[in-house]
């Protein structure tokens, strides 16, 4: 080591060594720590901050990405998107990290309310859910009209299924699928991934395997796809979403003023539209509805 | 699905365009993880120093805990940060949880033991007469540690290099207590989990690029220091 070379000299000036390099060195490295806090403080302040934990449907979608800009224009609110599982969202309300979450898992949502929670609940869109397969079809569910149906044909022929497993919304709308047909998915067919809803369709896609999805989604994945929708309409597959506030009560130093500000403004007219308007190749994703009659005419 | 070749070219249509977001997230990436080291650093080798300088009962322990800490997984780093830094843990309070600080404590835990072991063996690896002559020539004992420190100065630039390399790529740690928040936690192994998970191969490939071009930015400094260190012979 380059060192070894170096000690003679060490020895021979030692004040040299103590007056400049060592201690510049030491001076500047103590300069720069020092300075840290100064560009920490830089991080935005708490009551101007909204925590917004919602599904990955959401936000990869890009839905979020259309509505938040506009959102942050017109009030001076920061909203920070954390996009997780339906469960991971609501646990975060739980215990009180974030503010708001905008998810979808309608009964989990009202027991959370329940227990106290979360208030200030509202609906706020839909759409639905749809079972993607290999065009080919090999377990022939191509529009059957019951969805639950479609899964226990899968099962019945042991065709490739990905389940999210994740305790996500879509995940839990799957299994009370099969709680609907008394059936519990076992076996090398049945393929728990874990992951998000873009994983699971790209895992589909390489095992050409069956998989459930929200069309939000899949209408954002189809270019990079070769499976195909095959069952839909289903009136099971409905998939509302809903806004949910921290309860002040359970969690006073939350921004509750900040939640319910975002929930005005997803509800209101404005917001409302730019849902309805937000589309990728021309296919609208998710349908308002926090505007009851709205909602009724533009169901398609 | 796009091909390998397609989705690289596409990167670098991104990386040279300027595209404000790939950048943001890459000026985040290196501002978190240059202040994680930053602040871990000068505690780092004081105790990789007192490791071995130093004797005191337990020291032998503390080395090989050190050691073990190595392998220890960026999640359990995120998730015991996430436990203590979430609004329930005992450090509810600072209001941490999904903020860059959360993800600066979350790297300072993961590079600390890998800074305190390369250094430890760099100040092992360094001629004890060196210490041994500064005390002589009537050096008090921080400015011996100082003379050392100099001594072996590319030991522990290698030890800070590797550091910062293991932070700049995890994503672990700075997802789970980041939340992958864009414009603020979204750093260059976060966005590139993200994109995958889109299908987004492109930005995907553009962000590990980069972090392979940093890497390669740092490496040709260090061995340009090392060379220059080597001139005196």
């Amino acid at each position: 080591m380059c060192c070894e070379s170096n000690h003679s000299t060490t020895i021979k000036q030692p004040d040299v060594l103590f007056s400049t390099s060592a201690l510049r060195i030491l001076a500047a490295i103590l300069c720069i720590w020092l300075l840290i806090p100064v560009s920490m403080a830089e991080t935005p302040k708490s009551d101007s901050v909204i925590r917004l934990a919602t599904t990955t449907s959401t936000d990869s979608s890009g839905l979020l990405k259309h509505l938040i800009p506009s959102y942050q224009s017109e009030t001076n609110d920061i909203v920070h998107v954390i996009a997780v599982g339906t469960g991971k969202a609501l646990r975060l309300l739980r215990e009180g990290d974030v503010d708001v979450v905008l998810v979808h898992a309608r009964s989990a949502e009202e027991r959370l309310i329940q227990e106290g929670y979360g208030v200030n609940r509202k609906d706020v869109m839909y759409n639905d859910f749809v079972i993607v397969g290999p065009r080919h079809d090999p377990a022939q569910i191509r529009a059957n009209p019951n969805a639950a149906q479609a899964l226990r044909q899968i099962m019945m022929g042991k065709h490739a299924f990905i389940s999210r497993g994740d305790d996500s919304g879509t995940h839990k709308k799957e299994t009370s699928l099969w709680k609907q047909l008394g059936l519990t998915p076992v076996g090398r067919w049945y393929r728990e991934a874990g992951q998000g809803m873009g994983r699971v369709l790209q895992m589909a896609s390489e095992l050409d395997a069956y998989t459930l999805t929200d069309r939000g989604t899949w209408l954002a994945y189809l270019a990079k796809s070769p499976l195909e929708i095959l069952v839909q309409g289903d009136q099971h597959l409905f998939n509302p979403y809903g806004i949910i506030a921290v309860n002040p009560q359970k969690y006073p130093d939350a921004n509750y003023k900040g939640a319910n500000r975002f929930i005005r403004w997803i509800t209101s007219l404005k917001g409302q539209q730019m849902i309805g308007r937000f589309a990728i190749n021309g296919k609208q994703l998710f349908i308002p509805m926090a505007m009851t009659q709205r909602a009724q005419v533009s169901e398609p | 699905m796009e091909s390998l070749r397609e989705a690289s070219w596409n990167a670098l249509v991104l990386l040279f365009t300027g595209d404000t977001e790939l950048w943001t997230i890459v000026a985040i990436s290196f501002s978190v993880s240059l202040r994680a080291i930053l602040m871990a650093t000068p505690f780092a080798l004081c105790v990789a120093f007192a490791l071995s300088h130093l004797h005191f009962p337990g020291r032998k322990f503390l080395i090989s805990l050190f050691n073990t800490l190595l392998a220890l997984p960026a999640v359990i780093v995120g998730l015991t940060v996430y436990m203590l830094l979430s609004r329930n843990g005992p450090l509810g309070d600072w209001k941490l949880l999904f903020t860059q600080t959360a993800m600066i404590i979350g790297q300072f835990i993961l590079c600390f033991p890998l800074l305190v072991a390369v250094s430890h063996s760099a100040f092992k690896a360094a001629d004890q007469r060196v210490w041994e002559s500064a005390r002589t020539l009537g050096a008090k004992p921080w400015q011996a540690m100082l003379t050392l420190m100099y001594e072996v100065r590319f030991g522990l630039l290698a030890a800070i290099l590797a550091g910062f390399g293991r932070v700049i790529a995890e994503v672990g740690s700075s997802m789970m207590v980041g939340g992958n928040i864009a414009n603020y936690t979204r750093n260059i192994p976060t966005a590139i989990a993200l994109e995958t998970s889109k299908g987004a191969f492109a930005q995907g490939i553009a962000l590990g690029l980069v972090l392979l071009l940093a890497a390669l930015l740092l490496n040709i400094f260090l061995s340009f220091f090392q060379e220059k260190g080597g001139t005196p012979q």
